[in-house]
Protein backbone atom coordinates (compact mmCIF):
# COMPACT_ATOMS: atom_id res chain seq x y z
CA UNK A 1 0.00 0.00 0.00
CA UNK A 2 1.58 3.27 -1.30
CA UNK A 3 0.96 6.41 0.58
CA UNK A 4 -1.18 8.96 -1.45
CA UNK A 5 0.08 12.62 -1.60
CA UNK A 6 2.29 12.37 1.37
CA UNK A 7 4.26 15.94 1.06
CA UNK A 8 0.41 17.68 0.27
CA UNK A 9 -1.06 16.11 3.22
CA UNK A 10 2.23 17.19 5.88
CA UNK A 11 2.14 20.58 4.48
CA UNK A 12 -1.59 21.09 4.99
CA UNK A 13 -1.66 19.03 8.42
CA UNK A 14 1.35 21.27 9.63
CA UNK A 15 -0.29 24.62 8.30
CA UNK A 16 -3.57 23.55 10.12
CA UNK A 17 -1.74 22.69 13.46
CA UNK A 18 0.43 25.67 13.53
CA UNK A 19 -2.11 28.67 12.48
CA UNK A 20 -4.52 27.22 14.87
CA UNK A 21 -1.65 27.12 17.18
CA UNK A 22 -1.23 30.77 16.43
CA UNK A 23 -4.85 31.76 16.51
CA UNK A 24 -4.55 29.78 20.33
CA UNK A 25 -2.99 33.09 21.74
CA UNK A 26 -4.07 35.40 19.81
CA UNK A 27 -8.07 35.26 20.15
CA UNK A 28 -9.37 37.32 22.58
CA UNK A 29 -12.30 35.08 23.44
CA UNK A 30 -11.00 32.69 26.06
CA UNK A 31 -13.71 29.66 24.13
CA UNK A 32 -12.35 30.53 20.68
CA UNK A 33 -9.20 30.06 22.06
CA UNK A 34 -10.11 26.88 23.34
CA UNK A 35 -11.40 25.27 20.28
CA UNK A 36 -8.31 26.56 18.01
CA UNK A 37 -6.30 24.80 20.96
CA UNK A 38 -8.68 21.43 19.69
CA UNK A 39 -7.79 22.20 16.02
CA UNK A 40 -4.80 22.18 16.77
CA UNK A 41 -4.25 19.00 18.77
CA UNK A 42 -6.18 17.45 15.81
CA UNK A 43 -3.71 18.70 13.47
CA UNK A 44 -1.59 16.87 15.67
CA UNK A 45 -3.30 13.15 16.13
CA UNK A 46 -3.59 13.72 11.96
CA UNK A 47 0.96 14.07 11.63
CA UNK A 48 0.76 10.91 14.20
CA UNK A 49 -1.00 8.84 11.56
CA UNK A 50 1.09 10.52 8.80
CA UNK A 51 4.39 8.28 11.11
CA UNK A 52 2.70 5.12 11.03
CA UNK A 53 1.59 5.82 14.92
CA UNK A 54 -2.28 4.94 15.06
CA UNK A 55 -2.39 4.25 18.53
CA UNK A 56 -0.85 7.52 19.67
CA UNK A 57 -3.01 9.57 17.50
CA UNK A 58 -5.96 7.65 18.63
CA UNK A 59 -5.47 8.23 22.42
CA UNK A 60 -4.33 11.86 21.68
CA UNK A 61 -8.09 12.35 19.86
CA UNK A 62 -9.70 10.48 23.00
CA UNK A 63 -7.41 12.10 25.75
CA UNK A 64 -6.78 15.58 24.75
CA UNK A 65 -9.35 16.23 22.58
CA UNK A 66 -12.57 14.26 23.34
CA UNK A 67 -11.72 14.50 27.18
CA UNK A 68 -9.52 17.07 28.36
CA UNK A 69 -10.79 20.19 26.15
CA UNK A 70 -14.00 19.48 26.89
CA UNK A 71 -13.59 19.81 30.46
CA UNK A 72 -11.36 23.05 29.83
CA UNK A 73 -14.17 24.25 27.71
CA UNK A 74 -16.37 23.21 30.76
CA UNK A 75 -14.72 25.67 32.95
CA UNK A 76 -14.56 28.58 30.65
CA UNK A 77 -17.97 28.55 29.37
CA UNK A 78 -19.14 29.55 32.76
CA UNK A 79 -16.64 32.83 32.69
CA UNK A 80 -18.24 36.03 31.81
CA UNK A 81 -16.59 36.44 28.35
CA UNK A 82 -18.08 40.21 28.15
CA UNK A 83 -15.74 41.02 31.21
CA UNK A 84 -13.17 39.37 30.00
CA UNK A 85 -12.83 40.88 26.18
CA UNK A 86 -12.47 44.87 27.78
CA UNK A 87 -9.49 43.62 30.36
CA UNK A 88 -6.50 44.79 29.68
CA UNK A 89 -3.48 41.89 29.56
CA UNK A 90 -1.68 42.14 32.96
CA UNK A 91 1.39 39.98 32.63
CA UNK A 92 3.60 41.89 31.24
CA UNK A 93 6.75 39.25 30.77
CA UNK A 94 7.35 39.84 26.90
CA UNK A 95 11.05 39.85 28.14
CA UNK A 96 11.04 36.37 29.06
CA UNK A 97 8.43 35.02 26.44
CA UNK A 98 10.80 36.48 23.47
CA UNK A 99 13.63 34.68 25.10
CA UNK A 100 12.10 31.32 25.48
CA UNK A 101 10.56 32.12 22.16
CA UNK A 102 14.41 32.73 20.81
CA UNK A 103 16.03 29.92 22.53
CA UNK A 104 13.18 27.34 20.78
CA UNK A 105 13.60 28.88 17.63
CA UNK A 106 17.39 28.51 18.16
CA UNK A 107 16.82 24.70 19.06
CA UNK A 108 14.74 24.25 15.48
CA UNK A 109 17.38 25.82 13.06
CA UNK A 110 19.96 23.82 15.11
CA UNK A 111 17.77 20.78 14.36
CA UNK A 112 17.40 21.76 10.77
CA UNK A 113 20.93 22.16 10.20
CA UNK A 114 22.06 19.13 12.11
CA UNK A 115 19.12 16.77 11.15
CA UNK A 116 20.75 14.86 8.55
CA UNK A 117 23.41 13.66 10.84
CA UNK A 118 21.57 13.26 13.85
CA UNK A 119 18.76 11.03 12.70
CA UNK A 120 19.55 8.51 9.94
CA UNK A 121 17.26 8.27 7.41
CA UNK A 122 13.64 7.71 7.56
CA UNK A 123 12.80 4.23 10.20
CA UNK A 124 9.55 2.55 10.80
CA UNK A 125 10.85 1.22 14.26
CA UNK A 126 6.95 -0.37 13.90
CA UNK A 127 5.41 -2.00 11.21
CA UNK A 128 1.88 -0.32 11.02
CA UNK A 129 -0.62 -3.69 11.63
CA UNK A 130 1.54 -4.32 14.97
CA UNK A 131 2.00 -0.69 16.27
CA UNK A 132 -0.29 -0.89 19.33
CA UNK A 133 1.20 -4.50 20.12
CA UNK A 134 4.53 -3.11 20.10
CA UNK A 135 3.71 0.16 22.24
CA UNK A 136 1.74 -2.81 24.89
CA UNK A 137 4.74 -5.10 24.85
CA UNK A 138 7.11 -1.89 26.03
CA UNK A 139 4.85 -0.22 28.06
CA UNK A 140 3.95 -3.39 30.37
CA UNK A 141 7.34 -5.45 29.66
CA UNK A 142 10.60 -3.19 29.32
CA UNK A 143 9.18 0.04 30.78
CA UNK A 144 6.64 -1.19 33.38
CA UNK A 145 8.38 0.10 36.63
CA UNK A 146 8.85 3.49 34.84
CA UNK A 147 4.86 3.31 33.82
CA UNK A 148 3.33 2.64 36.67
CA UNK A 149 5.75 4.99 38.96
CA UNK A 150 3.85 7.40 36.11
CA UNK A 151 0.23 6.23 37.05
CA UNK A 152 1.06 6.77 40.79
CA UNK A 153 1.89 10.29 40.56
CA UNK A 154 -1.37 10.72 38.37
CA UNK A 155 -3.75 8.85 40.89
CA UNK A 156 -1.81 11.20 43.62
CA UNK A 157 -2.47 14.26 41.67
CA UNK A 158 -6.18 13.22 41.19
CA UNK A 159 -6.28 12.65 45.10
CA UNK A 160 -4.68 15.85 45.88
CA UNK A 161 -7.34 18.00 43.45
CA UNK A 162 -10.35 15.89 45.18
CA UNK A 163 -8.83 16.91 48.37
CA UNK A 164 -8.84 20.21 47.79
CA UNK A 165 -11.68 20.65 46.30
CA UNK A 166 -13.87 19.28 48.97
CA UNK A 167 -14.29 21.45 51.86
CA UNK A 168 -15.90 17.87 53.65
CA UNK A 169 -15.17 14.17 52.35
CA UNK B 1 -8.23 2.17 -15.16
CA UNK B 2 -11.19 -0.46 -15.55
CA UNK B 3 -8.59 -3.22 -14.33
CA UNK B 4 -7.57 -1.13 -11.78
CA UNK B 5 -11.89 -1.61 -10.64
CA UNK B 6 -12.39 -5.01 -11.11
CA UNK B 7 -8.96 -5.80 -10.08
CA UNK B 8 -10.36 -5.52 -6.50
CA UNK B 9 -13.79 -8.11 -7.39
CA UNK B 10 -11.45 -11.24 -8.22
CA UNK B 11 -12.07 -13.77 -5.61
CA UNK B 12 -8.64 -13.58 -3.83
CA UNK B 13 -9.29 -10.48 -2.46
CA UNK B 14 -10.37 -11.21 1.03
CA UNK B 15 -10.09 -7.37 2.55
CA UNK B 16 -11.19 -4.60 2.34
CA UNK B 17 -11.16 -1.87 0.13
CA UNK B 18 -8.74 0.61 2.13
CA UNK B 19 -6.36 -2.32 3.23
CA UNK B 20 -6.47 -3.13 -0.60
CA UNK B 21 -5.51 1.03 -1.70
CA UNK B 22 -8.19 0.89 -4.41
CA UNK B 23 -9.56 4.25 -4.53
CA UNK B 24 -12.11 3.79 -6.38
CA UNK B 25 -14.15 1.02 -4.22
CA UNK B 26 -13.15 3.06 -1.19
CA UNK B 27 -15.17 5.79 -2.25
CA UNK B 28 -18.23 3.48 -3.45
CA UNK B 29 -18.04 1.56 -0.01
CA UNK B 30 -17.94 5.12 1.39
CA UNK B 31 -20.93 6.47 -0.67
CA UNK B 32 -22.66 3.28 -0.16
CA UNK B 33 -22.58 3.56 4.11
CA UNK B 34 -23.05 7.08 3.92
CA UNK B 35 -26.41 7.06 2.14
CA UNK B 36 -27.29 3.93 4.02
CA UNK B 37 -27.17 5.31 7.05
CA UNK B 38 -28.90 8.08 6.02
CA UNK B 39 -32.01 6.02 4.65
CA UNK B 40 -31.51 4.19 8.15
CA UNK B 41 -31.83 7.31 9.93
CA UNK B 42 -35.13 8.27 7.60
CA UNK B 43 -36.68 4.34 8.67
CA UNK B 44 -35.21 5.37 12.49
CA UNK B 45 -37.38 8.22 12.37
CA UNK B 46 -40.97 7.19 11.03
CA UNK B 47 -40.28 3.50 13.25
CA UNK B 48 -39.74 5.27 15.95
CA UNK B 49 -42.77 8.23 16.12
CA UNK B 50 -45.10 4.86 14.37
CA UNK B 51 -43.41 2.24 17.73
CA UNK B 52 -43.66 4.98 20.15
CA UNK B 53 -47.39 5.25 19.14
CA UNK B 54 -48.50 2.06 19.19
CA UNK B 55 -46.49 1.71 22.64
CA UNK B 56 -48.87 4.70 24.11
CA UNK B 57 -52.06 3.15 21.91
CA UNK B 58 -51.89 5.87 19.92
CA UNK B 59 -51.89 5.65 15.97
CA UNK B 60 -49.00 7.88 15.22
CA UNK B 61 -48.61 9.84 11.62
CA UNK B 62 -51.25 8.13 9.42
CA UNK B 63 -51.86 11.27 6.85
CA UNK B 64 -48.70 11.65 4.42
CA UNK B 65 -48.71 8.14 2.53
CA UNK B 66 -49.89 5.15 3.61
CA UNK B 67 -49.53 4.50 7.67
CA UNK B 68 -47.29 7.57 7.54
CA UNK B 69 -44.35 5.90 5.40
CA UNK B 70 -43.81 9.30 3.73
CA UNK B 71 -43.99 11.37 6.80
CA UNK B 72 -39.84 11.68 7.44
CA UNK B 73 -39.77 13.05 3.49
CA UNK B 74 -42.88 15.58 4.03
CA UNK B 75 -40.76 16.75 7.58
CA UNK B 76 -37.52 16.97 5.78
CA UNK B 77 -39.14 19.53 3.02
CA UNK B 78 -40.87 21.04 6.15
CA UNK B 79 -37.43 21.18 8.00
CA UNK B 80 -35.35 22.66 4.54
CA UNK B 81 -37.87 25.50 4.04
CA UNK B 82 -38.29 26.96 7.50
CA UNK B 83 -36.63 30.46 8.50
CA UNK B 84 -33.23 29.35 9.67
CA UNK B 85 -33.02 31.90 12.66
CA UNK B 86 -29.21 32.80 14.69
CA UNK B 87 -30.38 34.37 17.81
CA UNK B 88 -28.40 37.89 17.72
CA UNK B 89 -26.95 37.54 20.96
CA UNK B 90 -25.07 34.56 19.75
CA UNK B 91 -21.40 33.55 18.48
CA UNK B 92 -22.35 33.00 14.77
CA UNK B 93 -19.32 31.27 13.50
CA UNK B 94 -19.40 28.51 16.51
CA UNK B 95 -23.26 28.61 16.29
CA UNK B 96 -22.73 27.47 12.86
CA UNK B 97 -19.90 24.95 12.97
CA UNK B 98 -21.37 23.12 16.21
CA UNK B 99 -24.30 20.93 14.34
CA UNK B 100 -21.34 20.23 11.42
CA UNK B 101 -19.13 18.83 14.34
CA UNK B 102 -21.67 16.63 15.71
CA UNK B 103 -22.76 15.02 12.45
CA UNK B 104 -18.93 14.49 10.76
CA UNK B 105 -18.28 13.14 14.31
CA UNK B 106 -20.70 10.42 14.15
CA UNK B 107 -20.24 9.92 10.47
CA UNK B 108 -16.57 9.48 10.49
CA UNK B 109 -16.81 6.68 12.42
CA UNK B 110 -18.91 4.73 9.63
CA UNK B 111 -15.29 4.08 8.18
CA UNK B 112 -14.64 1.30 10.41
CA UNK B 113 -17.66 -0.53 10.92
CA UNK B 114 -17.35 -4.03 9.53
CA UNK B 115 -20.81 -4.95 7.51
CA UNK B 116 -18.49 -8.11 6.48
CA UNK B 117 -14.88 -9.38 6.40
CA UNK B 118 -14.87 -7.32 3.07
CA UNK B 119 -17.73 -5.15 3.59
CA UNK B 120 -16.22 -2.32 5.32
CA UNK B 121 -14.41 0.80 4.09
CA UNK B 122 -11.18 -0.06 5.93
CA UNK B 123 -9.84 -2.28 8.42
CA UNK B 124 -7.51 0.11 11.11
CA UNK B 125 -5.61 -1.42 13.39
CA UNK B 126 -6.99 0.87 16.15
CA UNK B 127 -10.28 0.37 14.84
CA UNK B 128 -12.48 0.68 18.22
CA UNK B 129 -10.44 2.86 19.73
CA UNK B 130 -11.01 5.00 16.37
CA UNK B 131 -14.33 4.93 16.92
CA UNK B 132 -14.87 5.36 20.70
CA UNK B 133 -12.48 8.89 20.25
CA UNK B 134 -14.18 9.90 16.73
CA UNK B 135 -17.70 9.69 18.67
CA UNK B 136 -16.10 11.36 21.61
CA UNK B 137 -15.84 14.35 19.72
CA UNK B 138 -19.41 14.80 19.35
CA UNK B 139 -19.46 16.28 23.06
CA UNK B 140 -17.97 19.28 21.58
CA UNK B 141 -20.50 19.91 19.30
CA UNK B 142 -22.57 19.89 22.03
CA UNK B 143 -20.96 21.98 24.24
CA UNK B 144 -20.25 24.46 21.48
CA UNK B 145 -23.97 24.47 20.30
CA UNK B 146 -25.16 25.15 24.27
CA UNK B 147 -22.69 28.06 24.63
CA UNK B 148 -22.77 29.87 21.03
CA UNK B 149 -26.53 30.09 21.84
CA UNK B 150 -25.94 32.39 24.44
CA UNK B 151 -28.83 31.75 26.27
CA UNK B 152 -29.74 29.61 29.53
CA UNK B 153 -31.28 26.71 28.44
CA UNK B 154 -28.94 25.35 25.98
CA UNK B 155 -25.77 26.76 27.98
CA UNK B 156 -27.37 24.18 31.28
CA UNK B 157 -28.04 21.82 28.75
CA UNK B 158 -24.64 21.70 27.24
CA UNK B 159 -23.10 21.28 31.05
CA UNK B 160 -25.65 18.81 32.11
CA UNK B 161 -24.58 16.70 28.50
CA UNK B 162 -20.80 17.46 28.58
CA UNK B 163 -20.70 16.21 32.42
CA UNK B 164 -23.25 12.95 31.20
CA UNK B 165 -21.11 12.13 27.94
CA UNK B 166 -17.54 12.74 29.71
CA UNK B 167 -18.82 10.81 33.04
CA UNK B 168 -19.87 7.66 30.76
CA UNK B 169 -17.79 7.30 28.69
CA UNK B 170 -15.33 5.71 31.30
CA UNK B 171 -17.91 3.27 32.08
CA UNK B 172 -18.11 2.33 28.36
CA UNK B 173 -14.30 2.77 27.66
CA UNK B 174 -13.66 -0.15 30.63
CA UNK B 175 -16.42 -2.58 29.21
CA UNK B 176 -15.07 -2.41 25.70
CA UNK B 177 -11.28 -3.21 27.03
CA UNK B 178 -12.85 -6.20 28.65
CA UNK B 179 -13.95 -6.73 25.56
CA UNK B 180 -10.94 -6.58 23.81
CA UNK B 181 -8.96 -8.43 26.35
CA UNK B 182 -10.76 -11.62 25.47
CA UNK B 183 -9.98 -11.08 22.08
CA UNK B 184 -6.22 -11.80 23.81
CA UNK B 185 -6.91 -15.26 24.51
CA UNK B 186 -5.90 -17.18 20.94
CA UNK B 187 -2.62 -19.06 20.65
CA UNK B 188 -0.51 -16.20 19.29
CA UNK B 189 -1.45 -14.54 22.74
CA UNK B 190 -1.83 -11.18 21.24
CA UNK B 191 -5.01 -9.28 21.04
CA UNK B 192 -6.58 -6.84 18.64
CA UNK B 193 -8.40 -3.06 18.46
CA UNK B 194 -9.41 -4.07 15.28
CA UNK B 195 -12.99 -4.70 14.38
CA UNK B 196 -12.57 -6.76 11.84
CA UNK B 197 -10.25 -8.92 13.78
CA UNK B 198 -12.65 -8.76 16.90
CA UNK B 199 -14.73 -10.17 15.15
CA UNK B 200 -12.39 -12.85 13.86
CA UNK B 201 -11.36 -13.58 17.10
CA UNK B 202 -15.37 -14.73 18.60
CA UNK B 203 -15.11 -16.81 14.81
CA UNK B 204 -11.87 -18.38 15.92
CA UNK B 205 -12.99 -18.95 19.73
CA UNK B 206 -16.45 -20.45 18.69
CA UNK B 207 -18.34 -18.02 21.03
CA UNK B 208 -19.92 -14.57 21.00
CA UNK B 209 -18.26 -12.48 23.69
CA UNK B 210 -21.76 -11.94 25.22
CA UNK B 211 -21.38 -15.89 26.44
CA UNK B 212 -17.51 -15.76 27.42
CA UNK B 213 -16.99 -16.41 30.72
CA UNK B 214 -20.50 -16.34 31.71
CA UNK B 215 -21.66 -14.13 33.06
CA UNK B 216 -18.47 -11.69 32.81
CA UNK B 217 -19.09 -11.06 29.40
CA UNK B 218 -22.87 -10.69 29.58
CA UNK B 219 -21.94 -7.77 32.88
CA UNK B 220 -19.65 -6.07 30.60
CA UNK B 221 -22.16 -6.11 27.28
CA UNK B 222 -25.24 -4.34 29.77
CA UNK B 223 -22.72 -2.06 31.22
CA UNK B 224 -21.89 -0.94 27.55
CA UNK B 225 -25.78 -1.26 26.37
CA UNK B 226 -26.42 1.12 29.45
CA UNK B 227 -23.64 3.76 29.15
CA UNK B 228 -24.39 4.08 25.41
CA UNK B 229 -27.63 5.39 26.04
CA UNK B 230 -26.10 7.61 28.11
CA UNK B 231 -23.47 8.48 25.33
CA UNK B 232 -26.18 9.58 22.77
CA UNK B 233 -28.14 11.19 25.37
CA UNK B 234 -31.48 9.44 24.54
CA UNK B 235 -34.32 8.58 27.50
CA UNK B 236 -33.84 7.25 30.21
CA UNK B 237 -31.27 9.31 30.16
CA UNK B 238 -31.82 12.35 28.17
CA UNK B 239 -31.43 14.79 30.30
CA UNK B 240 -29.55 17.31 28.20
CA UNK B 241 -32.40 17.98 26.34
CA UNK B 242 -35.43 17.20 29.20
CA UNK B 243 -38.34 19.11 27.74
CA UNK B 244 -39.92 18.98 31.16
CA UNK B 245 -37.26 21.67 32.78
CA UNK B 246 -34.81 22.52 29.75
CA UNK B 247 -37.49 23.18 26.75
CA UNK B 248 -34.81 21.19 24.16
CA UNK B 249 -31.70 21.55 25.54
CA UNK B 250 -28.09 22.56 24.04
CA UNK B 251 -30.37 22.82 20.47
CA UNK B 252 -33.60 24.69 21.87
CA UNK B 253 -31.84 28.05 19.83
CA UNK B 254 -31.69 26.35 16.47
CA UNK B 255 -34.40 26.03 13.59
CA UNK B 256 -34.74 24.35 10.09
CA UNK B 257 -32.27 22.92 8.29
CA UNK B 258 -29.48 23.28 11.22
CA UNK B 259 -31.83 21.45 14.12
CA UNK B 260 -32.51 18.42 11.62
CA UNK B 261 -28.67 17.88 11.16
CA UNK B 262 -28.33 17.45 15.05
CA UNK B 263 -31.08 15.15 14.47
CA UNK B 264 -29.22 13.33 11.79
CA UNK B 265 -26.02 13.34 13.86
CA UNK B 266 -28.15 11.59 16.98
CA UNK B 267 -29.69 8.67 15.32
CA UNK B 268 -26.23 8.09 12.98
CA UNK B 269 -24.27 8.13 16.63
CA UNK B 270 -27.12 5.37 18.16
CA UNK B 271 -26.14 3.44 14.83
CA UNK B 272 -22.62 3.79 15.15
CA UNK B 273 -22.58 2.47 18.87
CA UNK B 274 -24.97 -0.16 18.46
CA UNK B 275 -22.64 -1.48 16.01
CA UNK B 276 -19.75 -1.39 18.04
CA UNK B 277 -21.77 -3.52 20.93
CA UNK B 278 -22.84 -6.10 17.65
CA UNK B 279 -19.00 -6.04 17.09
CA UNK B 280 -17.61 -6.60 20.28
CA UNK B 281 -20.31 -8.99 21.77
CA UNK B 282 -22.85 -10.17 19.40
CA UNK B 283 -20.50 -11.53 16.82
CA UNK B 284 -20.68 -9.30 13.88
CA UNK B 285 -21.54 -10.10 11.05
CA UNK B 286 -21.69 -13.89 11.94
CA UNK B 287 -24.70 -15.60 11.05
CA UNK B 288 -26.89 -17.57 14.57
CA UNK B 289 -25.16 -20.83 15.46
CA UNK B 290 -22.20 -20.78 13.47
CA UNK B 291 -20.44 -23.61 15.14
CA UNK B 292 -23.63 -25.51 16.49
CA UNK B 293 -25.70 -26.00 13.00
CA UNK B 294 -22.80 -26.30 10.70
CA UNK B 295 -22.77 -27.99 7.45
CA UNK B 296 -23.94 -26.74 3.47
CA UNK B 297 -27.68 -27.16 4.61
CA UNK B 298 -27.80 -24.75 7.44
CA UNK B 299 -25.63 -22.55 5.23
CA UNK B 300 -28.16 -22.68 2.73
CA UNK B 301 -30.71 -22.28 5.23
CA UNK B 302 -29.60 -19.56 6.94
CA UNK B 303 -28.34 -17.86 3.33
CA UNK B 304 -32.10 -17.71 2.38
CA UNK B 305 -33.13 -15.21 5.17
CA UNK B 306 -32.23 -12.22 3.66
CA UNK B 307 -34.54 -12.80 1.18
CA UNK B 308 -37.12 -14.03 3.00
CA UNK B 309 -36.78 -11.13 5.30
CA UNK B 310 -37.92 -9.02 2.13
CA UNK B 311 -40.88 -11.09 1.01
CA UNK B 312 -42.19 -10.61 3.77
CA UNK B 313 -42.09 -7.42 4.35
CA UNK B 314 -43.73 -7.56 1.01
CA UNK B 315 -46.34 -9.77 2.04
CA UNK B 316 -47.16 -7.16 5.20
CA UNK B 317 -47.27 -4.25 2.18
CA UNK B 318 -49.88 -6.57 0.62
CA UNK B 319 -51.51 -7.21 3.55
CA UNK B 320 -51.89 -3.09 4.18
CA UNK B 321 -52.88 -2.70 0.62
CA UNK B 322 -55.70 -5.63 0.98
CA UNK B 323 -56.81 -3.44 4.40
CA UNK B 324 -57.09 -0.06 2.74
CA UNK B 325 -60.14 1.96 2.75
CA UNK B 326 -62.02 1.19 -0.90
CA UNK B 327 -63.26 4.81 -1.21
CA UNK B 328 -61.68 6.70 -4.20
CA UNK B 329 -59.57 9.53 -1.81
CA UNK B 330 -57.00 6.68 -0.86
CA UNK B 331 -56.10 5.27 -4.61
CA UNK B 332 -53.16 6.81 -4.69
CA UNK B 333 -52.05 5.55 -1.47
CA UNK B 334 -52.99 2.41 -2.33
CA UNK B 335 -51.38 2.10 -5.40
CA UNK B 336 -48.02 3.57 -4.16
CA UNK B 337 -48.21 1.07 -1.32
CA UNK B 338 -48.49 -1.82 -3.96
CA UNK B 339 -46.12 -0.55 -5.90
CA UNK B 340 -43.48 -0.37 -2.94
CA UNK B 341 -44.43 -3.47 -1.68
CA UNK B 342 -43.63 -5.04 -5.60
CA UNK B 343 -40.22 -3.34 -4.80
CA UNK B 344 -39.60 -4.56 -1.50
CA UNK B 345 -40.96 -8.28 -3.00
CA UNK B 346 -38.48 -7.71 -6.15
CA UNK B 347 -35.21 -7.20 -3.80
CA UNK B 348 -36.25 -9.69 -2.11
CA UNK B 349 -36.00 -12.46 -5.16
CA UNK B 350 -33.13 -10.90 -6.43
CA UNK B 351 -31.55 -11.76 -2.79
CA UNK B 352 -32.18 -15.18 -3.52
CA UNK B 353 -29.64 -15.77 -6.28
CA UNK B 354 -26.94 -17.16 -5.36
CA UNK B 355 -23.81 -14.62 -6.43
CA UNK B 356 -26.20 -12.14 -4.29
CA UNK B 357 -26.81 -14.30 -1.81
CA UNK B 358 -23.60 -14.96 -0.82
CA UNK B 359 -21.92 -11.82 -1.06
CA UNK B 360 -24.86 -10.06 1.02
CA UNK B 361 -25.01 -12.47 4.03
CA UNK B 362 -22.96 -10.64 6.20
CA UNK B 363 -24.27 -7.29 6.00
CA UNK B 364 -27.99 -8.49 6.69
CA UNK B 365 -26.80 -10.01 9.62
CA UNK B 366 -24.95 -7.28 11.42
CA UNK B 367 -27.76 -4.67 10.07
CA UNK B 368 -30.33 -7.42 11.66
CA UNK B 369 -28.12 -7.13 15.19
CA UNK B 370 -28.05 -3.55 14.63
CA UNK B 371 -31.74 -3.11 13.94
CA UNK B 372 -32.62 -5.16 17.12
CA UNK B 373 -30.69 -2.06 19.51
CA UNK B 374 -32.85 0.40 17.83
CA UNK B 375 -35.55 -1.03 18.03
CA UNK B 376 -34.74 -1.33 21.98
CA UNK B 377 -33.84 2.36 21.95
CA UNK B 378 -37.26 3.08 20.92
CA UNK B 379 -38.28 0.47 23.88
CA UNK B 380 -36.64 2.03 26.68
CA UNK B 381 -38.28 5.61 25.66
CA UNK B 382 -41.08 4.38 25.58
CA UNK B 383 -40.98 2.12 29.46
CA UNK B 384 -38.29 4.13 31.65
CA UNK B 385 -39.08 7.38 33.28
CA UNK B 386 -36.25 10.07 33.15
CA UNK B 387 -33.46 9.64 35.88
CA UNK B 388 -33.04 13.19 37.80
CA UNK B 389 -29.36 14.11 37.18
CA UNK B 390 -28.10 13.31 40.78
CA UNK B 391 -29.58 9.76 39.86
CA UNK B 392 -27.82 9.46 36.66
CA UNK B 393 -24.54 10.02 37.92
CA UNK B 394 -25.00 8.45 40.68
CA UNK B 395 -25.19 5.21 38.58
CA UNK B 396 -22.06 6.63 35.97
CA UNK B 397 -19.55 6.93 39.37
CA UNK B 398 -20.87 4.91 41.41
CA UNK B 399 -22.33 1.69 39.94
CA UNK B 400 -21.54 1.64 36.44
CA UNK B 401 -17.83 2.50 36.84
CA UNK B 402 -17.06 -0.05 40.11
CA UNK B 403 -18.70 -3.14 38.19
CA UNK B 404 -17.23 -2.14 34.91
CA UNK B 405 -13.25 -2.25 36.79
CA UNK B 406 -14.48 -5.31 38.70
CA UNK B 407 -15.53 -6.96 35.14
CA UNK B 408 -11.89 -5.80 33.61
CA UNK B 409 -10.08 -7.22 36.56
CA UNK B 410 -12.09 -10.73 36.96
CA UNK B 411 -11.31 -11.11 32.91
CA UNK B 412 -7.74 -10.74 32.87
CA UNK B 413 -7.99 -13.35 35.88
CA UNK B 414 -9.94 -15.68 34.35
CA UNK B 415 -7.73 -15.14 31.08
CA UNK B 416 -4.78 -16.24 32.91
CA UNK B 417 -6.19 -18.97 34.88
CA UNK B 418 -7.73 -20.93 31.65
Amino acid sequence: MTPVATTFFFYFLAAVTVISGLLVITQRNAVHSALALILSLLGQAALYLMLYAPFVAGVQIILYAGGIMVLFLFVIMLVSIEQQQKEEQFNKLWVVGVLAAVALGGLFVGVYVKGKALFSGPVLPFSEPSNTQQIAVLLYGNYMFAFEIASLLLLVAIIGAVVMAKKRI
Amino acid sequence: MLDYITSYLSDTVKVTPGQVGNVFWIVVYIFIVFGGVSVAVIAMNWLERKALAHFQIRLGPMRVGPHGLLQPIADALKLFTKEDIIPSAADKLVFWIAPLIILCASFTTYIVVPFGPTHAITDLNIGILFMLGVSSLSVLGVVMAGWASNSHYPLIGALRSSAQMVSYEIAMGLAVVSAVLMTSLNAAGTGTLSMIGIVRAQQAQHVWFLFKFFPLGLIAFVIFAIAMIAETNRAPFDLPEAESELTAGFHTEYSGLRWSLFMLGEYAAMIAVSSIAVTLWLGGWMRPFPNALTGDTWDAVFSLFPGLTFLGLAAICFVGVARMPKHPYFRVQTIGLAGFGAVLGLIGLVLFAPPVRDRIQDIYWFVAKVGVFMYLYIWYRATFPRYRFDQLMKVGWKVLLPIALGVLIATAVWGVLV
